[in-house]
This record gives structure tokens, C-alpha cells and sequence, in this order.
């Protein structure tokens, strides 16, 4: 039996490596990539949380996350393919149409 | 006098042909419009339809009156006119018998006059133009008489003004015409202001419920009526009186109205319109008896000045028709004085009202057929007339002396009913009747001895006037003789069975009055006869030091009016009125222009500045902050979730902290 905070720790720092992949990397693929990283931290998080207090809403809801982040990765993707065919590069700093 | 429900009478005219009278009114404005529209085109260029109308109009007056001889009581009927808050006001008639007297009066002399004019105003430039605007007065009059209401009267009224304007200055190519139409209109406008405003003051101290002239009559009685405002309301509707019937101090236009054609003398400032003046102090009689008894008092005050007054100045006159136009006043103030003795003498002046117009009208028409044969008005070119115009001269002999009163003719028996009315007020009224009349006899004399006897002074060679205008003075003649015996004691006085305040007086026969009336008639005639016997030359009527001066200047009225009234209008406010309208009128408009044209500059420098400025500092005020905040938006994703995270970061510290 694993230790709460041990996982809880484990869950920041998956959290927090995932919000550095999405503020500083160039590649569009690697953003998406960091932001499944955030979603699975609150997923075992949410798990976590279940185990403890033995209740499974928090697995189901993890269920959840984990469909609606296989949906947002399908369409992430289909969007940055479709940029690199249109600017033949996926450097979301060159992404920057929508401004002033 | 309630406005009596009808009573079917046994035979003959019934109310219900008697309810038609309007029609009588409405004839002359048919003729007036066809005269108007088609006279210049017809043969004879358009008398025609007036005489028609006239005639007609006569017939059914008498038709009328024929219901009333048989004792057939009041009709009236009504349409609603208009309405205004409580006051209901109709336009109708009302017709008594009084309305039927007059009604036979004015078509009669109308008739005669249309007649007349055929021949008097033959060839004349406006001829088609007279008979319309001698239809359309004939017309206001008869509405004056027929009216149910004061409103609809003061219509009348007002166009029989207008006419008389029209026709006096009928030849306003001369100067002294056109002057003498605008003092009349001005003069009688005088006495019309305080009239109508007579009219107001009387519906509303009767409660504003009606202007029906019978229903008014009947509410001043009340309890709750002011004695004080139904006294003004009398003296304001006397001044129309004072206006329309000639009298002191506004007599001064009729003399001068004389300047037109005669025929309109005859038929409007002898016979109808200035009665109507007498007409109207009778018919709201309700209201003069339930004033203030300083009212009648008043009236009687005014048709005594104006009696005497206008007889002496009727003695020192050289125009044959202004001798009748003093006449005339003096007359009418007959009337007006003697309705101030009550009931009894209202019903004498209306006799008198109505014999006077017959003889009158003769009169002056008669003086027409002199003037037309010696193409003057000046009785020092006529003289000896009598053989060259037989015709006129016995009719108009007969009317001379039924103006002197001698009987059996009309104004003997009108005036002897006057005079026995008279006999029952204050003894200085009587005796100013009895001199007057002596005054009337002489002057009569005078004027029938200058023009028909004695050497004829004129030029050229004067003839008989044409059938067409002798056959009217024919006619009147016949009236002058007959209609007297109407009121006279000896027919036991059916004329007031007719004519009646509340209810009929008894006739009386009054043998001392009677005798001092005659001798008065007498000695007048008989003294005129003898100083003008064989022409003295000069007239001794100029012959008497200041009172020749005093009379041939008219008391010196003319001259106080003009010196001070006109003159210093004219000059004086009319300057100051000028100096107002040029200073003070101008200067408000112009003021109020420069004004505006500052307050334009102003606004649009306001409007340029401040509210476009407005307008423009909100727009850059936006365009900078905008400036400002466009560079937060870079279109940099990771700079967008950096903030979101911060953001998340803060809230997550915020909410956990609080």
C-alpha cells in the first residue's frame, strides 16, 4: 500500500512538468503531449483520493478525464497537422495569426 | 311671454304654416346670390329677382300675420347651432306677433324701395351690385327680426351694418361719399362694441344656459340673477340702440348717411335698420325691467335729449333729405323715450315703429322723385313742384302730414298712443312730446312749402317721376292712410292684440290728449304755412343770432368729435402708436433676431468644441487604452496559458487563504 503523499508528490511533479512542457517548449506535439501529462496527474490524483477514501467516484471520474483527453488529443493533433500543412511548421511561436 | 306651445287655431293659417316664416328671411339671400351670379346677364340687368323675392317674402309675411290676427299664438323652432361648455346655443326663430309686424314692415318697404330703384336707379354703374347688396341687407334684417337668439341676431345686426357702409358710400367715386359710408360704419361700430358685449354680460349673469332671447328674458327675473350685472348688460345694449337707432351722442352718421342713394335712405335710414335698434330695446324688454330702474330711466334721459335736439336741427336744414334724416332721429327717439314709461309705452313705439316706417319710407322716396326731376338735394333750387309732380306731391302731402300727426293718418294715431303713454309718466316728458311735435309740424311745414310751393328757384324743367317709382309712393300712401286705424281707438286697437308685453293693454281713447296733439300739429303747420308763405329769402331760420349759428353747426358735435376725438387720434396716438410700433415693436423683433442669431453663434461654438469634443475625446480615450491593451494580445499561446496559470496560481492562493 502506497503512501498518500507519496503519490500526492508524485502528482505535483508530474503537474508541474507538464505546465513547464506547455509554457516553454516550441513544439505543438510536445505541448499536447505536456498537457496529457497534466490531465494524468489529476487523474492519479483522483485516484489516489478514491483509494484513500474508499469511494469510487474518483475512479469514474478519472475514466472520464482519460476519454475526454483521448478526444482532446484526436482533435489537438488533427489541428496541429493541419497547421503544419497550411505554415509547414509546428512552432507555436510562428502560430501567432490571432492578435492585434 | 312664455314661448307658448302651439295651439291649433280654429281655421286658415295654423302654426304650422306660421312655422315657414324663416323662409321670408331666406328668400332675399336666394335673390342676393341669383342677382350676384347671373343679375348682369339678365334683361333689365337684375331686378328682377329681388322684386320677386320681396313680393313673395310679402306675401307670406302677411300670411303669417294672418295667423296672429286670428289670435294664433307664439311659434318658434330651432336647429342646434353650436355648443360651448354649458351654453347651448340654436339657431331658429321665434315668431309672435311682433315678428309678423315686422316682418310685413320690412318686406313692404323693401318691396316698394326695389321697386323704386328700377326706375330711380336706372342706368346707374353698379346697378346689379345695388340690388344684391340691397337684397342681402334685406335679408340681415329679417334675421334680426325672425332670431330666437341674441347670437343670431348680432349676426344680422353686424350685416346690416356692412350694407349700410356698402350702400351709403354706393358712389364712392366723390370723396364726401366714401367718407360719409366710413363715419357711419365707424360711428354705429361704436355703439356695436358695447352691444355684443351686452350680449355677453347678460348669458352670463343668466347662468350661461342659453342665448335664446325668450328663455333670457324669462331668467333675469330670477332671484339668483345680479340685479347689477342684468343692469349693465341694458346699458351696454343700449349702446347698440344708440349706435344703430341714431341716437345722442352717436346720432351724427345718419345725416351724413344721407350722401346715399335714396332709395337706401328710404328702405335702411328711415325704415328698418336704425328700428332695429328700437326693435331690440323692445324685444329684451324683460331685460331693461328687471335692471336697475336707472336704466330705463336713462333711456329715457337719451331719447328726450335726442327727440328735441334732433326736430331743432330738422328746422335749419336745406337738403330735403337730411330734414328727414333729423326727422328720422328725432322719430326713433320717439320711440326710445317712451319705452321708458313701462309696458304701455313699449307697445306705442312699436305702433309708432311701425306707422312710421310706411310714412317715412313715402317720405323719402318721395324726396327721391324731386331730387331725380331737379338733379339737386337743395331745397332753395325747388319751389312750385306741385303742378310739374302732381303724383308726388299729394303723396307726399300725405306723408307730411302723417309726420305732423294730423288725423286721420297714421302718425296722428301713432302718435296720440305715445303721447297718451307719455300722459302717465313725468310731466316734463309729456310736455317735450307736445313740443316736439309742434317742432315736427313746423319743419314738416317748411319743407313742403320750400319744395312744392311758391316760385320754382332750380334750373331746367323738372317732370313727373316714371310710373315704376311714383306706383310705390302710390302704395305707401295707401299704407300711410290705412295702417293707423290698425292701433287707433276706433278699430278698438288690434294692432296691440298683436303686439303685446306679457299682455295686452287696453286701448284708450284720451280726448284731451287727442286735442292738445292736434292743436300742436295745427299751430305747427299753420306757423310753417305762414312765415313761409311767399319764400322769404333769406330762410328765417338763419335769421335768429346764436341759435341759427348753434343749429347750423349741429350743436357743434361734428366739431367736438372732430377736434376732440379724431383729430387728436389721428395726430396724437396714431403718432405715439407709430413711435411704439417703429421703437418698441421693431425693436422687440428686431431684438429678439439678434438675439437668436448670438445664441446660433454660441450654440454652434458649443457644439463644435464641447460636444464634438466630447464625442472625439471618448473615441481617442478608447483608440489609446485600446493602443495600450492590443500588446497583451500577442497571438502567442504559451503567453496566454502562462497567464491563465497565474491566474489559476492567484485564485488558488486567494481561495485557499480567505
Amino acid at each position: 500500500m502506497i503512501r498518500l503523499p507519496l503519490v500526492l508528490f508524485f502528482s505535483a511533479v508530474l503537474f508541474s512538468t507538464g505546465v513547464y512542457g506547455v509554457l516553454a517548449r516550441r513544439n505543438a506535439v510536445l505541448v499536447l503531449m505536456s498537457i496529457e501529462l497534466m490531465l494524468n496527474a489529476v487523474n492519479l490524483n483522483l485516484v489516489a483520493f478514491s483509494q484513500f477514501w474508499h469511494d469510487v467516484t474518483g475512479q469514474v471520474f478519472a475514466l472520464f478525464v482519460i476519454a475526454v483527453a483521448a478526444a482532446e488529443v484526436g482533435i489537438g493533433l488533427a489541428i496541429v497537422i493541419l497547421i503544419y500543412r497550411n505554415r509547414e511548421t509546428i512552432n507555436i511561436d510562428e502560430v501567432n495569426l490571432l492578435k492585434w | 311671454m312664455v314661448v307658448a306651445a302651439e295651439t291649433v287655431s280654429a281655421t286658415g293659417i295654423g302654426p304650422g304654416f306660421t312655422r315657414l316664416a324663416w323662409v321670408v328671411a331666406v328668400l332675399p339671400l336666394v335673390s342676393a346670390a341669383l342677382t350676384l351670379f347671373f343679375g348682369k346677364r339678365t334683361p333689365g340687368r337684375g331686378w328682377i329677382y329681388g322684386v320677386t323675392a320681396m313680393g313673395a317674402g310679402f306675401v307670406i309675411s302677411v300670411l303669417v300675420l294672418w295667423h296672429f290676427v286670428q289670435g294664433g299664438s307664439a311659434v318658434s323652432s330651432s336647429v342646434t347651432w353650436f355648443t360651448i361648455g354649458p351654453l347651448h346655443v340654436e339657431a331658429g326663430q321665434f315668431v309672435d306677433g311682433l315678428t309678423a309686424i315686422m316682418l310685413v314692415v320690412v318686406t313692404a318697404v323693401s318691396l316698394a324701395v326695389h321697386v323704386y330703384s328700377i326706375g330711380y336707379m336706372q342706368g346707374d354703374v353698379r346697378f346689379t351690385w345695388f340690388y344684391v347688396v340691397l337684397s342681402v341687407f334685406t335679408a340681415a334684417m329679417l334675421d334680426v327680426v325672425i332670431a330666437d337668439n341674441l347670437i343670431q341676431l348680432l349676426v344680422g345686426w353686424e350685416v346690416m351694418g356692412l350694407c349700410s357702409y356698402l350702400l351709403i358710400g354706393h358712389w364712392w367715386e366723390e370723396g364726401i361719399n366714401s367718407n360719409a359710408a366710413i363715419k357711419a360704419f365707424i360711428t354705429t361700430r361704436i355703439g356695436d362694441v358695447p352691444f355684443m358685449f351686452g350680449i355677453f354680460v347678460l348669458i352670463a349673469a343668466t347662468g350661461f344656459h342659453s342665448a335664446n332671447i325668450q328663455e333670457v328674458g324669462e331668467l333675469v327675473g330670477g332671484a339668483d340673477v345680479s340685479r347689477g350685472l342684468v343692469s349693465v348688460a341694458a346699458l351696454l345694449l343700449f349702446g347698440g340702440t344708440i349706435g344703430k337707432s341714431a341716437q345722442f351722442p352717436l346720432h351724427v352718421w345718419l345725416p351724413d348717411a344721407m350722401q346715399g342713394p335714396t332709395p337706401v335712405s328710404a328702405l335702411i335710414h328711415a325704415a328698418t335698420m336704425v328700428a332695429a335698434g328700437v326693435y331690440l330695446v323692445g324685444r329684451l324688454y324683460s331685460v331693461f325691467l328687471h335692471a336697475a330702474p336707472e336704466v330705463l330711466r336713462f333711456v329715457g334721459v337719451i331719447g328726450g335729449i335726442t327727440m328735441f335736439g334732433a326736430a331743432l336741427l330738422a328746422l335749419v336744414q336745406d337738403d330735403i333729405k337730411r330734414v328727414l334724416a333729423y326727422s328720422t332721429i328725432s322719430q326713433l327717439a320717439y320711440m326710445v323715450m317712451i319705452m321708458s314709461v313701462g309696458p304701455a309705452g313699449r307697445d306705442a313705439a312699436f305702433f309708432h315703429l311701425f306707422t312710421h316706417a310706411f310714412f317715412k319710407a313715402l317720405l323719402f322716396l318721395g324726396a327721391g322723385c324731386v331730387i331725380h326731376a331737379v338733379h339737386s338735394n337743395d331745397m332753395s333750387e325747388m319751389g312750385g313742384l306741385w303742378r310739374r309732380m302732381p303724383v308726388t306731391f299729394w303723396t307726399f302731402a300725405v306723408g307730411s302730414a302723417a309726420l305732423a300727426g294730423i288725423p286721420p293718418l297714421a302718425g296722428f294715431w301713432s302718435k296720440d298712443e305715445l303721447l297718451v303713454a307719455g300722459s302717465k309718466g313725468h310731466a316734463v316728458v309729456f310736455t317735450l312730446m307736445l313740443v316736439t311735435a309742434l317742432v315736427t309740424a313746423f319743419y314738416t311745414a317748411r319743407m313742403v312749402m320750400q319744395t312744392f310751393f311758391g316760385a320754382y328757384r332750380g334750373h331746367g324743367e323738372p317732370h313727373e317721376a316714371p310710373a315704376v317709382m311714383t306706383g310705390p309712393l302710390v302704395a305707401l300712401a295707401f299704407g300711410t292712410i290705412t295702417v293707423g286705424f290698425l292701433g287707433a281707438a276706433v278699430t278698438r286697437g288690434v294692432f296691440f292684440k298683436w303686439v303685446f308685453f306679457e299682455a295686452p293693454e287696453p286701448v284708450t281713447f284720451v280726448p284731451w290728449v287727442a286735442t292738445l296733439s292736434i292743436l300742436a300739429a295745427g299751430l305747427g303747420i299753420l306757423a310753417g304755412w305762414y312765415v313761409y308763405r311767399d319764400q322769404p329769402e333769406p330762410d328765417p331760420v338763419f335769421q335768429l343770432g346764436w341759435l341759427s349759428s348753434l343749429l347750423v353747426n349741429k350743436f357743434y358735435l361734428d366739431e367736438v368729435y372732430m377736434h376732440g376725438i379724431v383729430l387728436p387720434v389721428r395726430d396724437r396716438v396714431s403718432a405715439a402708436v407709430v413711435w411704439f410700433d417703429r421703437n418698441v415693436v421693431d425693436g422687440v423683433v428686431n431684438g429678439t433676431a439678434r438675439l437668436t442669431k448670438d445664441l446660433a453663434f454660441g450654440t454652434d461654438e458649443f457644439d463644435r468644441t464641447v460636444v464634438d469634443g466630447a464625442v472625439n475625446g471618448v473615441a481617442q480615450a478608447a483608440g489609446f487604452t485600446g493602443g495600450l491593451l492590443r500588446y497583451l494580445q500577442s497571438g502567442n499561446v504559451q503567453r496566454y496559458a502562462a497567464f491563465l496559470f497565474v491566474g489559476v496560481v492567484v485564485l488558488a492562493i486567494v481561495i485557499t487563504r480567505v
